[in-house]
């Protein structure tokens, strides 16, 4: 049972930090620095899901967090749904777009499946900035009665703050259950070998469907939320191919493979850019910092700094899930 | 006794290259059967026909009464034939007691984490690596990864069990204690196909022999019929008087 492990009593004690910090004194800049540190961990942990569990990297994993952007800001407000369904639907809805990428991207494996994960982030921003309802390339705004049913913008925004503490939570939790799960130990497996996976009895083809599709989901809420929380959406911001690269970044520096590696990996990673990019000397620096990161954690701790602490002190494995 | 596997006329090629030509051959229950035959003769193909990891452009596979010809790999463990490979492919950063519990998870049994664990140790303990088990797989020496196929294939809980050359690089005192551990799988009730080039072992373990060469079967039947038949000493050794030449003392 996932209660027993002391793991998911420390993702709710991480997540009670997070709520109760800015709260406290009504600190709007800290949950603003917050909320972009709570993105970058569920970005990275849904992403450990495919590169750290199922060894497929993916390049395009950004995707499933605008669609579920335009879905939730479509829902709301065009349909005037209320937010938490049209977070909800909007994570559905991607999740079942994820399912049929996958079923047609994942018969490549390595470099090609890579490959093809940039194609489908390019040919759904193209389509979106195509797509009349969604305003094409000029995108969405949120109208400012949308907020009214929240009790006012200033409340909807705590809100709409303390749903994406719950979705980064779910993500940490998610990512554990899979971990200790026989469905996790099949993704192992394709991970470390997919053709003796496969001969050993793990349909690894509706595998990778699947956990293709479940890693959409959480990012896709956290898109509805988000974009509802910035009020507006256009297909540059909503599909950004640097986030996407800097999920793996994150990841990798944290340690793939680990829950708490990816959240950690996200947290530093956001400190680090919100400090390179407001500080006017290294303004727009971060993205070579990013890249000399990366070689260096690829280089010299291919396992993250997860890694190297399970290298170092091997009991750790068993507490640090 | 009713036949437990049975291949009909199975062909495979590969481009112009003829790898496996209309063999046939069946597998009874309990029964162990030595595949034999020089490098190169379709030894491993035909297991992977056998297991589904290459379709057979001709003929039919049938395993405990169902047609399992078009079956992927994955489905044809779960009717239970799981097999061991030649090149071993241990999960390297799982642990020992994770890849065998890989098996007992997706095997026969569909077993659930908690029961295949217990599975899984206790094929660890019955194949020798018991005291391994909190090691990652890729620590092993090489005969340790061979019975790590052998226990991951056995947590599967198969009917039929394929052995691809189990022996290969072990060295006499390994190669005792798994030609005992293979008698000791039979003797539990699991039907065994093994290729193997190790004539002391096909000697000593088969019930039955069946001959490749070139990707056609040459000769079927007891072990020491098979080993004098001239067409089969010709496809070893080229010439087949050899062995009268040999053993002539005049």
């Amino acid at each position: 049972m996932i209660l027993r492990r002391p793991f998911f009593w420390i993702i709710l004690l991480i997540a009670a930090g997070f709520i109760y910090a800015p709260l406290h004194g009504n600190n709007v800049s800290l949950r603003e620095d917050l909320i972009l540190i709570a993105i970058a961990i569920i970005l990275a942990s849904n992403l450990n899901l495919m590169i750290g569990y199922t060894g497929y990297v993916n390049f395009g994993h950004i995707v499933f967090y605008g669609l579920g952007g335009y879905v939730g800001l479509y829902l709301t407000t065009v349909r005037g749904w209320n937010l938490v369904l049209s977070a909800l639907v909007a994570g559905v809805v991607v999740s079942l777009c994820g399912f049929l990428f996958g079923l047609a991207i994942l018969r490549l494996r390595g470099a090609y499946f890579a490959l093809a994960t940039i194609g489908i982030l390019q040919a759904v921003q193209a389509f979106v900035s195509n797509f009349d309802p969604w305003g094409r390339s000029t995108g969405m705004y949120l109208s400012f009665a949308s907020y009214q049913p929240l009790g006012g913008a200033r409340r909807a925004l705590w809100i709409t703050y303390f749903l994406i503490i719950a979705v980064m939570a779910l993500s940490m939790i998610l990512s554990l259950a899979i971990k200790n799960s026989k469905f996790g130990l099949g993704l192992f497996a394709i991970r470390e070998d997919e053709d003796a996976a496969v001969v050993l009895g793990v349909n690894a083809t509706l595998y990778k469907a699947i956990i293709y599709s479940v890693s959409a989901f959480l990012p896709a809420v956290a898109g509805a939320l988000m974009f509802f929380k910035n009020g507006m959406i256009d297909p540059s911001i909503a599909f950004e191919y640097m986030l996407s690269l800097e999920g793996i970044v994150m990841l990798m520096l944290g340690g793939q493979g680990s829950v708490i590696g990816a959240a950690l990996g996200g947290t530093l990673y956001e400190k680090l850019r919100s400090y390179l990019l407001t500080s006017p000397v290294l303004s727009n620096f971060h993205l070579v910092i990013a890249g000399g990161l990366l070689l260096m954690v690829v280089l010299f701790a291919p396992g993250g700094l997860i890694g190297w602490l399970y290298r170092w002190v091997p009991r750790s494995r068993k507490v640090i899930e | 006794m009713s036949a437990l596997l049975e291949v009909r006329g199975v062909s495979k090629r590969f481009g112009g290259l003829v790898a496996v030509s209309d063999v046939s051959f069946s597998i009874a229950e309990g029964e162990i059967l030595g595949l034999i035959g020089p490098n190169g003769a379709g030894k491993t193909t035909l297991f992977n026909i056998v297991n589904g990891v290459y379709k057979a452009d001709q003929g039919s596979i049938t395993f405990a009464g169902k047609d399992i010809t078009r079956y992927s790999p994955d489905k044809v463990v779960h009717l239970g034939l799981a097999r061991t490979h030649q090149i071993v492919k241990p999960l390297n950063d799982l642990t020992v007691l994770d890849n065998v519990t890989v098996g007992a998870c997706f095997g026969r049994e569909y077993l659930d984490m908690a029961a295949a664990r217990k599975v899984a140790s206790e094929v660890l303990q019955q194949v020798g690596l018991g005291d391994r088990a909190d090691l990652v797989a890729r620590s092993l020496t090489i005969a340790g990864k061979k019975r790590l196929e052998v226990a991951r294939a056995l947590a599967a809980k198969p009917k039929l069990l394929l052995l691809d050359e189990v022996l290969a690089g072990l060295n006499p005192t390994e190669v005792a204690t798994m030609i005992e551990l293979v008698r000791k799988i039979r003797d539990s009730g699991i039907s065994v196909l093994m290729i193997e080039h190790l004539m002391q072992a096909i000697m000593s373990l088969s019930n039955r022999v069946v001959v490749l060469n070139l990707g056609r079967k040459l000769a079927e039947g007891l072990p020491d019929e098979v080993v004098h038949n001239s067409d089969v000493v010709e496809a070893y050794l080229g010439f087949p008087d050899i062995v009268d030449k040999l053993t002539r003392t005049d």
